[in-house]
């Protein structure tokens, strides 16, 4: 008993953590260096929960294993052991905080201003991203770089302006409105994510980044993608009875790609 | 030979006569811990159905069901489960497991029928609020099953009810579901909060001669801490119920802001935040889960300290690492909600003060397997439940320092990594530590014997069987798997990345395990009704007060004669003993006197 | 050291045997708050001690009421700032009478505690009567004060500020109408003067509640009048 015991918690513990050192079934793909650090951070923990993880369940199988009443003579009278008490609650405190720490920056980069806006702001293209039960829509500025105002009473999914923008606007004239995001690489991408009317929350795996679109409030997520290629968006947050099928794509295109994009897009508004 | 060495004669009180004040509104704690039990139970495997439903539609998310379609013809036409129909399931199923078992078995259960004697009492400090307590919980039960039964069904927002989708009928199927929810909750958020009461005021007021808080047993400790929790965290939650139900029915905008058009209808409410609930919401459901764990590891430090026959590892450090954890968790909500909008510095001081929370637990693992250490173990089933739940902690325990850092929570959060963590922890390590207190407890509260045989058989299937079920969840986060997505046929990349192949391997894994507990039901109602009769007081050879009285226990515990306490609560082979073993009530020079 | 498994003739100790249990303290090393030695559970005919456990069983449910009025507050606190259209309005006037009954209340369920405590049966009685009376005086004012409101259009949706208002006084409400009824069981069974041993823990609890729910509608009257 005691011998299968400590032998299924140390088959358990192990078969459990190949898979993470292995990566047999791997994160997505990386297109940001933002991502890339997320993902050093992940495997930093990976490591360090890794082998707290396997030292806690291999000695609770060794102990399960070595002390049955079967052993000869009594339990021993061990009320505890504070220098072992001091060394694993230090341990334990230096390593958790210490994680925390150095993920920080990473952190830091992706959510706070000041450390986005050290970057050049003029290249930064800037898309709103609305999501509603259960599609997501993508607004370009168009040309003139000036959102136009939107008006709830103008909202109409069938004439194709989800979005309410008023089309009598100088400003919302040239504003295009996409089911798909497409956006150059290796260009400072700006999203301003709203809602129409629930939580929703904008995902792409391979940015490794994500927010909830809160009705009432615009969030701000800013990457730069390194790669080209169609990614999907999934929407990670509880919306509805389409939740699972709110999906779009994020296509990453090379700079005249993207031009030709952009001509196509507006010769749609005419 | 007796074990209790010097008593306090108390006044007896007399016994209840009618079937109604015997079994049905009893005042005894004693019965009320066994309604508690029961209801959880029953809810435990609605729970498990509910489950299973959702692990079908997720691998056959377009198969039709003939059975399906008999049994749900409004959820499942042509036996084909709907969208609407998975949501519902896993929002009951959710709210089922969290409140009706995880929080009324350990506490209400076995914390209403152990610690009154434990603490050396003839029943808890209000008798009358207990039975209320319970009958309240009663009836939020019952509300909440009513959910199932009013057009548009159950609700499909969640257990966390976020709003606006919870708030607004426009953005569901509509119906008096949700209503029905909060009903529920707030009904038992208020039979929690007497219960808690009940619970505090004992444990301060009514602990016997001796017995200082000091050499209280670590499963009153924890009641005792769960019980301060759920004081503070219960009466949130009811007011963020009251306020999301006037957003419903009374036209207020607490938690719905303006301009919200949903479905092509324009929504006439303004100037609420949907933040603002997340925030009410954990600030209750984080002490929550610390409520639905605490008291398992008190029952685990109990049994495997009683089954080693060794003291437990650093009961001082125990102590204070629950204290520490009921007061931290007080201050880590904010790790629900690193993505929700919420000021991005705040999320840096939640994630540091979640990190310092994981330390306590820590020292609690290192000193379950100290406790173990040198033991001389006895691999009765509680035992096997008890090492199971400490290997349960470590796992679902472990995730929690990826999710607690927001740098790695941007990927996990919302995906199935997030539902591993709180699966292990609470849908299994704790109803393992409901498992171990059932088969310890069970001869003493019934005066029967379980098969001991059809537990460990049910131990060993379980175990490796919640493995199984979730420990490939993780890898389904590790691809970037939503959570509570209907199916996966909507984005390509998950079928690409195996998530079918892992769907398919948790689905059979979970429907082996939920048949396993089916031999626990068995074992349960069968032994009740035909077990071995026993009347041994301390068949464990344990040492806490609950093992000198009769078996079953008096109608007030002690027959009048209040054992005083001399000892700690684990004087296990103390150095020159015969018996490798020291109950509480015994002699004063029965053990050196080594106080904690 | 000896084999101590066998143990001695069980000690009896009688109540007459331990030390006084006026104020429910007992001896020896036991317990951090010599709550033990009473034993006697919650049936205890140690009246001191019931009075300890009742006045501690208000306390600590008072904590747990507490906490819905700190959510409230942090809720109203938010609204108001978030969403802009937080608009103050005049609170009724006759709040100032609810004010000065409830805060009379608490003085006449203070004079029944101390008529109790010195054995004047007819003054228990007395006093109890009248805090009963001015408790559902209170009640009353409150109506009036939302009937004030609704004459004046304000209603529980109108604006935030209004909803908090009706939602802050319902809670208190509810709750001191909770505490009437234990009130007026108390009451009763004091008009009845049948034996009843809990009945000094009984009044001491609903007299602590009293002031509890006092001090929190005053919290509650100051939070409405400051928060514009």
């Amino acid at each position: 008993m005691a011998f299968l015991l400590g032998l299924l918690i140390w088959f358990i513990a192990i078969a459990l953590a190949v898979p993470f050192v292995t990566q047999w079934w791997p994160l997505p793909d990386t297109i940001t260096e933002h991502a890339r650090q997320v993902d050093a951070q992940y495997n930093l923990t990976v490591w360090v929960t890794g082998v707290i993880f396997l030292i806690a369940q291999l000695a609770l199988g060794y102990a399960v294993f070595k002390f049955g009443s079967n052993r000869p003579g009594r339990a021993s009278h061990v009320r505890g052991n504070d220098r072992w008490e001091l060394l694993w609650t230090t341990a334990a405190t230096v390593l958790f905080i210490g994680l925390t720490f150095m993920g920080y920056t990473v952190w830091a980069e992706a959510r706070f201003t000041e450390a986005a806006t050290a970057r050049p702001a003029d290249d930064r293209l800037i898309v709103e991203v609305v999501g509603q039960q259960f599609v997501w829509n993508m607004r370009y500025a168009g040309r003139d770089g000036k959102f136009g105002p939107t008006d709830i009473k103008l909202m109409d999914d069938s004439i194709g302006n989800a979005l309410g923008v008023d089309r009598d606007h100088a400003d919302g004239k040239d504003d295009i409105i996409v089911p798909r995001m497409a956006v150059p690489v290796n260009r400072e991408v700006e999203l301003m994510l709203k809602s129409k009317d629930v939580l929703h929350n904008f995902f792409v795996p391979e940015l490794r980044i994500k927010l909830d679109t809160v009705p009432g409030i615009t969030g701000t997520l800013r990457f730069k993608a390194d790669k080209t290629g169609t990614y999907e968006i999934v929407c990670s947050e509880l919306c509805g009875l389409g939740h699972y099928k709110m999906r779009s794509f994020l296509d990453v295109m090379e700079p005249d790609a993207y031009e030709k994009w952009l001509v196509d897009q507006e010769s749609f508004l005419e | 030979m007796t074990e209790v060495a010097e008593h306090v004669e108390v006044h007896r009180h007399p016994l209840p006569t009618s079937f109604i004040t015997k079994y049905i509104f009893s005042v005894d704690h004693k019965v009320i811990g066994i309604q508690y039990m029961l209801l959880a139970l029953v809810a435990a495997f609605v729970g498990m159905g509910l489950s299973l439903l959702v692990r079908i539609r997720l691998v056959w998310p377009a198969e039709p069901f003939g059975l399906l379609e008999t049994l749900f013809p409004v959820g499942a036409p042509d036996g084909v489960m709907t969208p609407e129909f998975y949501l519902a399931m896993l929002t009951m199923h959710g709210t089922i497991m969290v409140f009706m078992v995880l929080t009324t078995a350990p506490q209400g259960g076995f914390g209403n029928y152990i610690l009154p004697i434990q603490v050396g009492a003839a029943d808890m400090a209000f008798p009358t609020l207990n039975m209320l307590s319970f009958w309240t919980t009663f009836l939020s039960f019952m509300a909440l099953m009513a959910a199932f039964f009013v057009q548009g069904g159950a609700p499909i927002s969640g257990w966390t009810a976020y709003p606006p989708l919870s708030a607004l009928n426009e953005a569901t199927i509509g119906g008096y579901g949700q209503d029905l929810w909060i009903l529920s909750i707030a009904l038992f958020c208020i039979g929690s909060l007497l219960g808690a009461l009940n619970f505090i005021v004992t444990t301060l007021h009514l602990r016997t001669k001796g017995l200082t808080m000091m050499r209280l047993p670590l499963t009153v400790w924890t009641w005792f801490v769960t019980a301060i929790l759920g004081l503070l965290a219960f009466g949130v939650l009811l007011s963020a119920g009251a306020l999301l139900l006037m957003d419903r029915m009374a036209g207020t905008s607490f938690f719905i802001p303006g301009g919200l058009v949903v479905n092509d209808v324009i929504i006439d409410h303004t100037g609420g935040s949907p933040i603002l609930w997340q925030h009410l919401f954990w600030f209750f459901g984080h002490p929550e889960v610390y409520i639905a764990i605490l008291p398992g590891m008190g029952v685990t430090s109990h049994i495997l300290s009683t089954f080693s026959r060794k003291p437990v590892f650093g009961y001082k450090a125990m102590v204070y690492a629950i204290l520490a954890i009921g007061g931290l968790g007080f201050v880590v909500w904010g790790h629900h909600m690193f993505v929700s909008g919420m000021s991005p510095y705040s999320a840096f001081v939640f994630s540091i003060l979640t990190m310092v929370i994981g330390v306590p637990s820590a020292i609690k693992t290192f000193n379950w397997i100290g406790t173990l250490w040198g033991g001389r173990i006895r691999f009765a089933s509680p035992m096997l439940y008890s090492i199971g739940f400490v290997s349960l902690f470590v796992t679902g325990g472990i995730s929690g320092i990826f999710l607690g850092q927001p740098t790695i929570d941007l990927f996990f959060h919302d995906t199935y990594f997030v539902v591993a963590h709180f699966h292990l922890i609470m849908g299994v390590a704790a109803i393992f530590g409901m498992f171990s207190g059932m088969t310890f407890w069970f001869p003493k509260m019934f005066g029967r014997l379980m098969n001991e045989g059809l537990n460990k058989v049910h131990f060993w299937i379980t175990f490796a069987g919640v493995y199984a079920i979730f420990g490939p969840m993780h890898y389904l986060g590790i691809i970037a798997h939503p959570r509570r997505y209907a199916e996966t046929t909507s984005v390509d990349y998950l079928a690409a990345a195996g998530a079918n192949e892992l769907h398919y391997f948790i689905t059979i894994a979970a429907m082996v395990t939920i048949a396993a507990q089916f031999l626990f039901l068995f074992n349960f109602v069968w032994s009740l009704l035909k077990g071995k009769v026993t009347t041994d007081p301390n068949p464990w050879e344990a040492t806490t007060l609950e093992w000198v009285t009769s078996t079953p226990p008096a109608h007030d515990n002690f027959e009048g004669k209040i054992p005083i306490v001399n000892h700690g609560p684990y004087e296990f082979s103390v150095p020159g003993n015969e018996r490798d073993f020291v109950m509480q009530c015994n002699a004063p020079d029965a053990a050196p006197a080594q106080d904690h | 050291m000896a084999s101590v498994v066998t143990t001695p003739e069980p000690r009896l100790r009688t109540p007459t045997q331990s030390p006084p249990l006026a104020d429910g303290h007992g001896t020896g090393n036991g317990g951090a708050r010599a709550r033990d030695g009473d034993g006697g559970g919650p049936h205890g005919s140690n009246s001191a001690a019931a009075v300890e456990r009742y006045k501690l069983g208000v306390k600590v449910g008072s904590g747990g009421i507490v906490m819905v009025f700190a959510a409230f507050t942090s809720a109203l606190v938010v609204r108001s700032g978030l969403g802009g259209d937080w608009k103050a309005f005049d609170l009724p006037a006759v709040l100032w009478l609810s004010t000065a009954v409830l805060l009379l209340s608490s003085i006449s369920i203070e004079k029944a505690k101390r008529a109790m405590r010195d054995g004047l049966e007819v003054g228990l009685q007395r006093w109890l009567n009248v805090t009963a009376i001015l408790g559902a005086v209170f009640l009353v004012t409150q109506l009036v004060g939302w009937q004030q409101l609704t004459d004046r259009g304000i209603y529980v949706a109108t604006n935030p500020s209004s909803s908090f208002f009706y939602v802050l006084t319902a809670g208190h409400g509810l709750h001191l109408f909770g505490g009437l009824l234990a009130l007026t069981y108390v009451v009763f069974r004091v008009w009845r003067a049948t034996p009843w041993p809990t009945k000094e823990a009984a009044i001491e609890g609903a007299a602590l509640y009293w002031h509890f729910m006092d001090g929190l509608w005053v919290y509650l009257f100051v939070l409405l009048l400051v928060w514009r």
